[in-house]
């Protein structure tokens, strides 16, 4: 029998020929904390540390969830990372050089790498063929001082995408399909795979949105073979020498094998307060919203900036709506503005916020109010995620979100293209 | 080493219990003040379980608790609350790890005959869950070795402390 791609990196990784439930140990290539989740695991890190970090060169701090700083305390909690990364060597990316799942893809992340990261989408960097996972701070405690940390090994979901999407229709809607489809819990500890003509087409942008959501999911990770699209992204950003194949047995074992035929989507729409309560866009017109959010791990991409400011160009955001705008990264920002992106979505009544997490997560730059809503690009919609539990989140595409922006309601984005 | 007996009342929540209603995002900038912080644990899911939470108690949810962020705060300040034990039809995958690197047991089990305020007890060494309540017994699924080793120690941090390694 041969290997899903799980199990293919795990048992290069670990030396043993590693099939699904087994229990491994493997070296760690990068592991990472951000500023929410960082000062516990350095403190974790600090009980059980004797001779200091395993590899400074292999360990990332990014300042991204609360930058720049809204309180003193989150101020307090930056400048005990800075000193940490002082002290070791390790580095650190202060704020606004982006989220962190943005910047192990442009700096990290390569096919074949095992990555984590204290904070959950650190799945994002699946789309590179790394196996990237999320975990709590004790386990990347361990990982910054051991180099090493233990898996047991996921059973795969072959996820395989035909056909051609329709105008106004992108890969956020693909994985909100799939999320839908498969639920909160659908893929609780496996892996999922993605493969297919479509997914051969798909820019590495686009391929992050979907690695993004497999938490969504419930999964440990979500994963892409290397292809030259991966080739060319890393020759891009530098690294064109840690491009490696990687494609997973033909004859691998897979729990479940899901087709999705991608002309058939439309623009879709999770809906409060959960990822998977997914509907059409356009069942939902006349829902009023206050505040759009485009941005985020997910989609805060030059590619989702590129749509959203194609829409939103010589228009203006509805007077009821306000319209916020956090790219991933520096990266992104710089060539928003180079490509004009960032005048049409300013010049549309649009604000524009640090790269980084933003309004995501409830911290600041966008807390929502009582009752009101919220159209976001972001992954997550849970009950009181962006601040406030008496407000709603809806989640789209940025087409979908930059088309109701206009209107003031959610609205299908093929209605405005 | 967590008691291998529990006993306690039962505090009970839906499925779906995510992350953000253990311990939203708006109060990050409490993490580094662990006793602030945990008197917000589960607030949006039940604004009452602070004051009522007694030493012992348990958590019942329904499927996939936890889903959500990795933040180990979550466990973390579960446990500070004195829950002895989660009890769940199913739990999210790092909230699974976080807890039981906490030394906080989650037990896998179904909970539908769980009302709230039953009274407990859970065996940990022979997998029996009673509701001492109803006076029925229930049982929980096989805790992985790997994480009984972490969970016997009191969770990950004391475990490589005492070892230096995984000893797997």
């Amino acid at each position: 029998m041969g290997k899903t791609l799980s199990e293919k990196i795990l048992s290069e990784k670990s030396g043993i020929d590693a099939r699904a439930q087994d229990v491994v140990i493997a070296p760690v290539d990068l592991a990472f904390v951000q500023d929410t989740t960082g000062p516990l695991t350095i403190r974790q890190f600090q009980e059980i540390s004797h001779s200091g970090l395993s590899n400074p060169q292999r360990t990332a701090i990014f300042l991204d969830h609360a930058i720049p700083s809204p309180n003193r305390q989150l101020s307090n909690d930056h400048q005990f990372l800075r000193r940490f990364a002082k002290e070791t060597g390790c580095f650190i990316f202060e704020g606004g050089n982006g989220i962190c799942h943005q910047l192990v893809a442009e700096l990290f992340a390569n096919p074949g790498d095992i990555i984590l990261g204290a904070d959950s989408h650190t799945v994002t960097a699946g789309a590179l063929g790394a196996f990237a996972t999320g975990m709590g701070s004790s386990d990347i405690a361990v990982a910054l001082a051991l180099g090493k940390t233990w898996f047991r090994v996921p059973e795969s979901f072959k996820v395989t995408v035909s056909g051609k999407f329709q105008k106004g229709v992108c890969t956020k809607d693909l994985i909100l399909h799939l999320v839908g489809t498969l639920g909160a819990d659908g893929a609780t500890y496996k892996a999922l795979e993605f493969g297919g003509e479509t997914v051969a087409d798909m820019t590495v942008s686009q391929r992050l949105t979907i690695a993004n959501m497999a938490v969504e999911v419930g999964a440990k990770v979500g994963l892409f073979a290397s292809d030259n699209v991966t080739k060319k992204y890393l020759a891009a950003q530098g690294r064109g020498n840690k491009y490696k194949a990687l494609s997973p047995d033909i004859d691998a074992d897979y729990e479940q094998v899901i087709a999705i035929n991608a002309a058939e989507l439309e623009p879709l729409v999770a809906m409060p307060h959960a990822v998977d309560n997914v509907a059409p866009a356009r069942t939902l017109a006349g829902v009023r919203i206050d505040q759009v959010f485009i941005g985020t791990c997910t989609n805060g991409r030059l590619e989702d900036l590129a749509t959203a400011a194609a829409i939103l160009k010589n228009k203006r955001s509805h007077p009821d709506v306000r319209l916020i705008i956090a790219p991933a990264s520096r990266r992104v920002l710089t060539a928003a503005i180079r490509a004009g992106h960032i005048q049409s979505l300013i010049s549309a009544g649009g604000t524009l916020l640090p790269p980084g997490c933003a309004a995501c997560l409830g911290l600041h730059q966008g807390v929502l109010g009582d009752n009101e809503v919220c159209l976001s690009t972001a992954n997550r919609n849970f009950k009181g995620r962006m601040g406030n539990p008496e407000a709603s989140i809806y989640l789209a595409s940025p087409a979908t979100a930059a088309a109701s922006a206009i209107t003031g309601e959610i609205t299908d984005p093929r209605k405005v293209i | 080493m967590p008691d291998v007996i529990l006993k306690g009342k039962a505090f009970k929540f839906g499925d779906n219990v995510s992350t953000d209603l253990i311990i939203p995002g708006r109060y990050a900038h409490l993490r580094s003040n662990l006793p602030q912080l945990a008197k917000h644990v589960m607030e949006d899911a039940d604004p009452t379980f602070v004051e009522k939470v007694k030493p012992g108690d348990f958590i019942i949810a329904g499927k996939n608790f936890g889903l959500g962020s990795s933040r180990e705060h979550a466990p973390l300040l579960i446990k500070m609350a004195g829950v002895s034990a989660i009890l769940a039809k199913s739990v999210a995958r790092i909230f699974f790890r976080n807890a039981v690197n906490q030394g906080l047991p989650v037990l896998i089990c179904d909970t539908d005959q769980i009302d709230a305020g039953d009274e407990m007890e859970v065996n940990l060494a022979n997998g029996v869950v009673a509701d001492l309540t109803k006076g029925i017994q229930l049982s929980f699924s096989k805790i992985p070795q790997v994480m009984l080793d972490i969970l016997s120690e009191g969770g990950l941090i004391p475990y490589i402390s005492k070892y230096g390694d995984f000893k797997l």
